[in-house]
């Protein structure tokens, strides 16, 4: 992938940041509250958290909230009227500060929501979704993009990238249409980028494990019970990775409100016991390994071979978020290692 | 506010409360109309969750009510009810919900007149207080 | 080999027990719960300052109850919930060791009096350090508390890890998911949130033993503590009750005084 280089100072980030508020666009990005940071509508760069390593939660919200009206119904007289949700009317937004690895996840959830029948709502907040992401100059243990096929500074799924190149200036790279649409009327801002590299400013991610060897791993380890019991029994089944997890996309239906009332759309998980719940009192998945074995299977297994792309980008916020340290890397690393 | 005219639930009980109130209406007391009475079983039976459901439903005050302490058709269920009142009554003031706009109190089946005046004296306290919008503008929010 | 893992090793070589559920070392030097059946592993368990969890919660669940009896490390509040699923009929005397590890040696509790006797040692108060923020918060005006709070909900994710980490939580089908009709709203909207965070807070009023595992376990940071503190320090004030000290009494919201106090209601 080609990406045009340019490069632009601080201070001319933060007059682009208020130059996007000017123009009406809502700005999501990393805020830093207490010992978190995490993931809020801001209005200026000075709000902006750079320097942590990862976010609590992704910012797949942007594109698929926690909870979304699909429509609003209302009876009278005999009737039933919908009122659609009016799409021209959605925000635009630009998503600043995510990593390459959430950007890569926005590749997977449009795979996911666009799979068979194109989600109209999803589509919508997408076209008018800009994702700005910042490259990474620290890492942690719980990253793994680079086994995943990503890297702290891939350009993948961004439109535009930014790497603080540590002398004050960020390295830009323009990697769509959208992101070139981005530097109308900003052009001054910038400064040519060409010959700037951003190697050196990024993160070290070693590689983990093969991911070749993850789903053969997991096909051999379909039936192996104790094998997921022994992963998975301190697991809780609660829904923080889920939740966190840039890709993780079920969702649950709900109305509200009656006769007159919404039809909403929010996050659901696997990892709930009663997510697979039949009417007839029978889950397919009453144990929790089960739920942990979906989990795993579903990311590196079913995604691929439905959607042709991988379910996980190695970000590790469901290891950072569990309250009981079911680690991923560690896990996944232990199907593609066991032998044959 | 000279137009609002509050909003009232009064969850009651069956055995004392509802006779009472039942007791105001044969008496030809008149009480104030801003109040829609529920009848529960017992006042052991009124969950602290239906308070905050009638609040989200556009509730401005509340009262609950049932039977004088012994004087229960259960025996105790005033009792408990009394016990989570206490607990309840602490949580919401801790959350930062106005627990003036909850009057909790014993009628008995005798008491319509205190009925009447319970009524009263509440929908002129919330009254005062104005709509309860604090807790109404909830309804809605953080839906995208 | 550690006292604790000595223990461990001569409970399960001799079958005493058929599984050890303790602390091992998990990511990045923290602790994690670890479930030893062989005595060849019980080099794997550890005791510091980042054991925090409370095991207890593993008791309640059914993949782990099927190992057979347990010996639990434990940690006070973890003895506390231990007598407080006992008096609600959670947990048969004599289906579980308690492991009290310290400095000198581990101490064995195998049966409900002998952890009553231990608890009955310790401060179960609250500490002076958590009397002081709930004073500290209670004196916030009733807006600036109601900000801080739909501040708080706001963030609320229902990912229900607060469910899940908490011991006494156990309830096979929760409120949350009984759905005709629907109690507490799906959708983590605020007033969702609120309603499901006042639900759990009330149903462990008069239970909860403090252990902090629900603020622990919440990913986005919600103080869900101070709601919990507050319901302690006022059942204790209100009923003279604290919960997890006997394995036989009843919690205070099951339970009442004749002249229980009154002064608010009419």
């Amino acid at each position: 992938m080609e990406s045009e280089k340019r490069s632009i100072g601080r201070e001319a980030l933060a007059e682009l940041i208020s130059q996007w508020r000017s123009a009406g666009k809502r700005v999501l990005a990393p805020k830093r509250s207490g010992d978190k940071v995490d993931f809020a509508w801001v209005a200026s760069l000075e709000e902006i958290s750079l320097d942590h390593v990862q976010t609590v939660q992704s910012p797949k919200a942007a594109l698929f909230p926690r909870v979304e009206e699909l429509f609003s119904f209302r009876s009278a007289d005999g009737r039933v009227e919908v009122r659609e949700r009016d799409l021209g009317a959605l925000p635009e937004t630009v998503v600043f500060g995510l990593r390459p690895c959430d950007a890569a996840a926005f590749t997977a959830l449009k795979a996911i929501f666009n799979w068979d029948s194109p989600d109209s709502l999803f589509s919508a907040r997408l076209a008018r979704t800009t994702l700005v992401a910042v490259a990474c100059s620290s890492a942690d243990e719980y990253c793994f993009c680079t086994s995943v096929g990503g890297g702290p500074g891939a350009i993948a799924g961004s439109d535009i990238l930014l790497t603080d190149l540590g002398d004050g200036d960020f390295l830009a790279e323009i990697v769509s249409e959208k992101g070139r649409l981005m530097l109308q009327g900003a052009e001054a801002l910038f400064r040519p980028g060409a010959g700037r590299e951003k190697e050196r400013c990024l993160a070290r991610v070693e590689k983990a494990f093969d991911l070749e060897k993850v789903d053969p791993g997991l096909a051999r380890r379909f039936d192996d019970d104790a094998f997921w019991a022994g992963q998975s029994l301190r697991c809780l089944g609660c829904g923080a990775c889920a939740y966190v997890c840039p890709t993780c996309a079920c969702f649950d239906i709900q109305d509200e409100g009656g006769i007159t009332g919404k039809r909403l759309r929010c996050w659901d998980s696997c990892g709930f016991g009663l997510f697979t719940l039949h009417t007839s009192g029978h889950n397919p998945r009453p144990l929790q390994s089960q739920r942990w074995r979906q989990r795993l299977m579903h990311k590196f297994s079913y995604m691929p071979e439905r959607q042709g792309v991988l379910g996980c980008v190695g970000c590790g916020r469901c290891s950072r978020a569990c309250p009981v340290d079911m680690n991923i890397l560690e896990h996944i690393r232990a199907i593609a290692e066991a032998r044959p | 506010m000279p137009d609002f005219e509050p909003k009232i639930v009064a969850f009651v009980c069956n055995w004392c409360t509802y006779a009472g109130a039942d007791l105001t209406g044969t008496s030809r007391m008149k009480y104030s109309p801003q109040v829609a009475i529920i009848r529960f079983p017992c006042t052991g039976r009124i969950d602290f969750m239906l308070l905050l459901k009638a609040f989200a439903s556009g509730a401005d005050g509340i009262i609950v009510s049932g039977c004088h302490p012994n004087d229960c058709h259960y025996s105790s269920g005033n009792f408990h009810a009394r016990r989570r009142w206490i607990v309840f009554r602490g949580l919401l003031d801790f959350l930062g919900i106005d627990v003036r706009r909850v009057q909790f109190s014993w009628v008995s089946a005798a008491e319509g007149a205190k009925w009447a005046q319970l009524v009263n004296e509440t929908a002129e306290h919330i009254r005062g207080l104005g709509p309860f919008t604090g807790y109404q503008r909830l309804r809605g929010l953080g839906v995208e | 080999m550690s006292a604790l893992q000595e223990k461990a090793r001569e409970l399960l070589a001799s079958a005493a027990v058929q599984v050890v559920i303790g602390y091992g070392r998990g990511s990045g030097g923290a602790a994690r719960a670890v479930f030893i059946r062989e005595a060849t592993k019980a080099g794997d368990l550890v005791f510091d300052g980042t054991c925090l969890q409370n095991l207890a919660v593993y008791l309640m669940k059914p993949e782990v109850r099927k190992l057979g009896k347990a010996a639990l490390v434990v940690r006070p509040a973890t003895l506390r919930t231990i007598l407080q699923l006992a008096a609600e009929n959670q947990i048969a005397e004599n289906s579980l060791l308690a492991l009290v590890p310290s400095a000198e040696e581990i101490v064995l509790l195998a049966t409900f009096a002998a952890i009553e006797a231990h608890v009955a040692a310790l401060d179960s108060d609250l500490s002076t350090a958590e009397k002081a923020e709930l004073q500290r918060f209670t004196a916030l005006g009733l807006d600036e508390r109601r900000r801080f709070w739909e501040e708080q909900f706001s963030r609320c994710l229902k990912c229900y890890a607060c469910r899940a980490a908490c011991p006494l939580c156990y309830c096979t089908r929760c409120t949350v998911e009984c759905n005709q009709p629907q109690w507490i709203p799906v959708p983590a909207h605020d007033l969702g949130n609120l309603e499901w965070n006042v639900m759990r807070a009330m149903h462990l009023a008069g239970r909860c033993v403090n252990c902090g595992d629900c603020s622990r376990a919440c990913p986005v940071g919600i103080p869900l503590y101070l709601l919990n503190q507050k319901l302690v320090s006022d059942v204790f004030t209100g009923f003279n009750s604290r919960s997890g000290i006997s394995a036989r009494s009843d919690n205070a919201l099951s339970t009442f005084k004749p002249n229980d106090p009154e002064d608010f209601i009419r």
